[in-house]
């Protein structure tokens, strides 16, 4: 009974989860008519591709896409390169400089973006960075470090410094003992990392819509804003197509690395 | 959106105070015999408009191969932020498509170059004074200037549905005979069936629809006086407001659940005859030709009349940015784009008004097909919305006026109240932007 329960629970919030990604296919297949009806429909009476037809003619959707994908890829690879010795610094070696660092990571958190993003633009300007995918991701990799370093740091933590005192027992130096030992404890961390790393980029829109420029270097959220008009009135048939096919490489990336998302794997390492 | 603006034109003013100018980028610059560039940030969102835009920005390209224009797309949600940013940055586009009461704040700060006697004879005759001074604004000193080319406006009309109208025996107006507000009320109560509603109201944004309409009946709202701007609500204010209201919840002839509605969401009752009449902004048209179920009949009607058919206005815009290395070559361009032709392309692309007296006279918008002749006749009656020059208006509509209309259609406060919030939190608004 309890388990038919629980499956009743999971099937809703599965329900809830998949809610907004079926409408947004359902509404990208429809005709302007049908999505005017007064009673709308989950199944589109007439399915049509007029939508993501009309997305492609009017704007690079495979351009900025791929544009997003270099500068979301790139950002989470970096991020993690960097974050990832960072905490595991932050996490071992606790001193008073650790505690200022991780405060100040912290503090830095609080600034709103509208406040640094003139400065930054001509911090960017004078490093010839405006209007590069470069540039953008030098921006998205500083934004996104914070967080991705408490994360990481929260990871490092919970591997038992035992394991690697075990490690040097049984003669394995420091690289060692954090190659063979505590990363592939890390991994389900670093997967995390990457995928919020990943998402944040891919989703990003401000930064993007500042620093760059020319309809050439453009990335996904910006070609997805024009389908959108003055008084929040948008074309929601083209809108939708775009919209949907923006979500698919979060997904597919998503499905690639989920599999290494897993837990448990340090139940019993350190008895007593 | 726009307390993000704000933000950012706070922090872009600060930032300005303590580090001084930004200058430009070094690039570009042409040399003899080198093609002039010129970035066009342009807001064209409709298809058709969009193509129309790519194809005179083409066509002038292949006619002036030494003034090549970069055709940049926009979007009306954010483009005030990017604006402030590459205005503050020294790196703003040479040609900006805009609106008119984005224009003034950018103006007084000095970030548009004044067109005051800049503009060719041509094209300065072809548009009205009443759309001129939409554009026409303080530079931040002493004097006034125009800060940029009018060329799309918007006029609030009613789509109806024929077959109801028909059915119910009532006259259609025409632009020589509109109907009345009395006349409207009428009709709205003889098309108000059992389930069916003779208009709806959407109204989740209801400041300026109410002010461009309050002008009907001479109401202003605003009042300047040696060089101070008050909020009045007199019986010239109260007319449209109560109106609506008696439609509302004495003849019931409107539908109190389309109030929380944006512009464009009380469609599909209208399709399905739920409400006879929508009114609306003519640039709902569009939706209304591509969304309407098959067999459908609609007609756009000419727009109200109380003591005048006159509405408040403001203008979609051209600018040459300040900072632009290139301000001749910039102008020319403009008046290449918004001379006659073109402006017909792009009114009929972005179903709106040009401002264009060639323009209007386009048989493509004198048609009687999707009611372009009664759109395009309303524009006559457009004149500059008062609150266009009112500073501190912004804040007095998102923090007084949209929450107290709102409550005031809601049934929730009286006319008089409404009246009191409208002019004493509003005069507190306005009072700090007069010190």
């Amino acid at each position: 009974m309890t388990r038919a329960l629980k499956y009743l629970a999971l099937l809703g919030y599965l329900v809830f989860l998949a809610f907004p990604l079926l409408w947004l296919l359902s509404t990208a297949l429809k005709t302007p008519q049908e999505m005017a009806a007064l009673d709308p429909t989950w199944i589109p009476r007439r399915p049509t591709l007029a939508n993501f037809a009309d997305a492609f003619a009017e704007q690079d959707l495979v351009g900025a896409g791929l544009r997003s994908l270099v500068v979301a890829v790139a950002t989470a690879l970096i991020t993690v390169a960097l974050a990832l010795p960072a905490a595991y610094a932050l996490a071992r070696f606790r001193g008073v400089a650790g505690k200022i660092a991780i405060g100040w990571v912290l503090v830095s958190q609080v600034f709103p973006v509208v406040l640094i993003i003139i400065p930054l633009f001509m911090v960017l300007r004078r490093m010839e960075l405006v209007n590069t995918l470069a540039g953008l991701t030098v921006v998205h990799v500083t934004f996104v470090m914070p967080f991705a370093l408490w994360m990481l740091r929260g990871y490092v933590r919970a591997v038992p410094r035992e394991l690697e005192e075990a490690a040097a027992v049984d003669g394995a130096g420091r690289l060692r003992a954090l190659a063979a030992v505590v990363a592939p404890l890390l991994a389900p961390g670093v997967v995390a990392t990457l995928l919020f790393s990943f998402i944040s980029s891919w989703n990003e829109f401000m930064f993007a819509l500042v620093i760059l420029k020319d309809p050439g270097v453009e990335t996904l959220p910006l070609t997805l804003v024009r389908f959108v008009g003055p008084e929040g009135v948008a074309r929601l048939g083209p809108l939708a197509a775009a919209s949907l096919l923006a979500t698919v490489p979060s997904l597919v990336f998503f499905a690639t690395i989920q599999r290494r998302l897993r837990s448990g794997l340090m139940a019993g390492a350190v008895k007593g | 959106m726009k307390r993000l603006s704000a933000a950012l034109a706070v922090a872009a003013v600060a930032l300005a105070a303590g580090c001084g100018s930004g200058g430009g980028d070094g690039g570009g610059d042409a040399a003899s015999g080198e093609p002039v560039k010129l970035r066009f940030l342009s807001l064209a969102w409709q298809k058709e408009s969009i193509e129309a835009n790519k194809q005179i920005v083409a066509d002038w390209n292949t006619a002036n191969p030494k003034i090549q224009v970069e055709y940049v797309q926009g979007s009306w949600d954010n483009v005030n932020d990017q604006l402030v940013t590459s205005f503050e940055a020294g790196d703003p586009p040479d040609v900006i498509h805009d609106d008119s009461p984005a224009l003034s704040s950018f103006a007084s700060r000095g970030f548009l170059l004044d067109l005051t006697g800049k503009i060719p004879a041509e094209l300065n005759g072809d548009i009205p004074q009443a759309a001129w001074d939409t554009v026409t604004f303080s530079d931040g000193k002493s004097g006034q200037g125009v800060y940029g080319v009018p060329f799309l406006q918007e006029s609030q009309v009613l789509i109806a549905n024929k077959k109801l109208l028909d059915g119910a025996g009532v006259r259609v107006p025409t632009p020589d005979s509109p109907w009345t507000w009395d006349e409207f009320a009428d009709a709205a109560g003889k098309l108000t069936k059992k389930g069916a509603y003779g208009v709806a109201w959407p109204m989740k944004s209801p400041v300026n629809k109410v002010l461009n309409l309050a002008l009907n009946f001479g109401g202003t709202f605003f009042d300047t006086q040696g060089g101070k701007t008050t909020v009045k609500v007199g019986p010239q204010e109260r007319e449209v407001l109560q109106r609506i209201h008696d439609q509302l919840y004495t003849d019931r002839s409107a539908d109190p659940s389309a109030l929380g509605m944006g512009t464009a969401d009380p469609l599909p009752g209208f399709f399905a005859g739920k409400y006879a009449i929508v009114p609306a902004g003519v640039y709902l048209r569009q939706q209304v030709a591509e969304q309407a179920p098959s067999g459908f009949e609609w007609v756009t009607l000419p727009p109200l009349k109380g003591q005048t058919s006159q509405q408040g206005a403001v203008s979609q815009t051209l600018s040459v940015a300040a900072d632009s290395k290139h301000p001749d070559e910039a102008l020319k361009f403009i008046a290449y784009f918004l001379n006659g032709p073109n402006q017909a392309k792009l009114a009929k692309g972005d179903w709106l008004l040009p401002t264009s007296t060639t323009a209007a006279k386009d048989p493509a918008l004198t048609t009687k097909e999707n009611g372009w002749d009664v759109a395009t006749a309303s524009a006559k009656d457009l004149v500059v919305a008062p609150f266009l020059k009112v500073n501190g208006f912004d804040e007095w509509k998102s923090k007084v006026a949209t929450p107290a209309m709102q409550e005031y259609f809601a049934d929730k406060i009286s006319l008089d109240e409404l009246a009191k919030r409208l002019v004493e939190d509003g005069n507190k608004v306005l009072e700090r932007y007069s010190r």
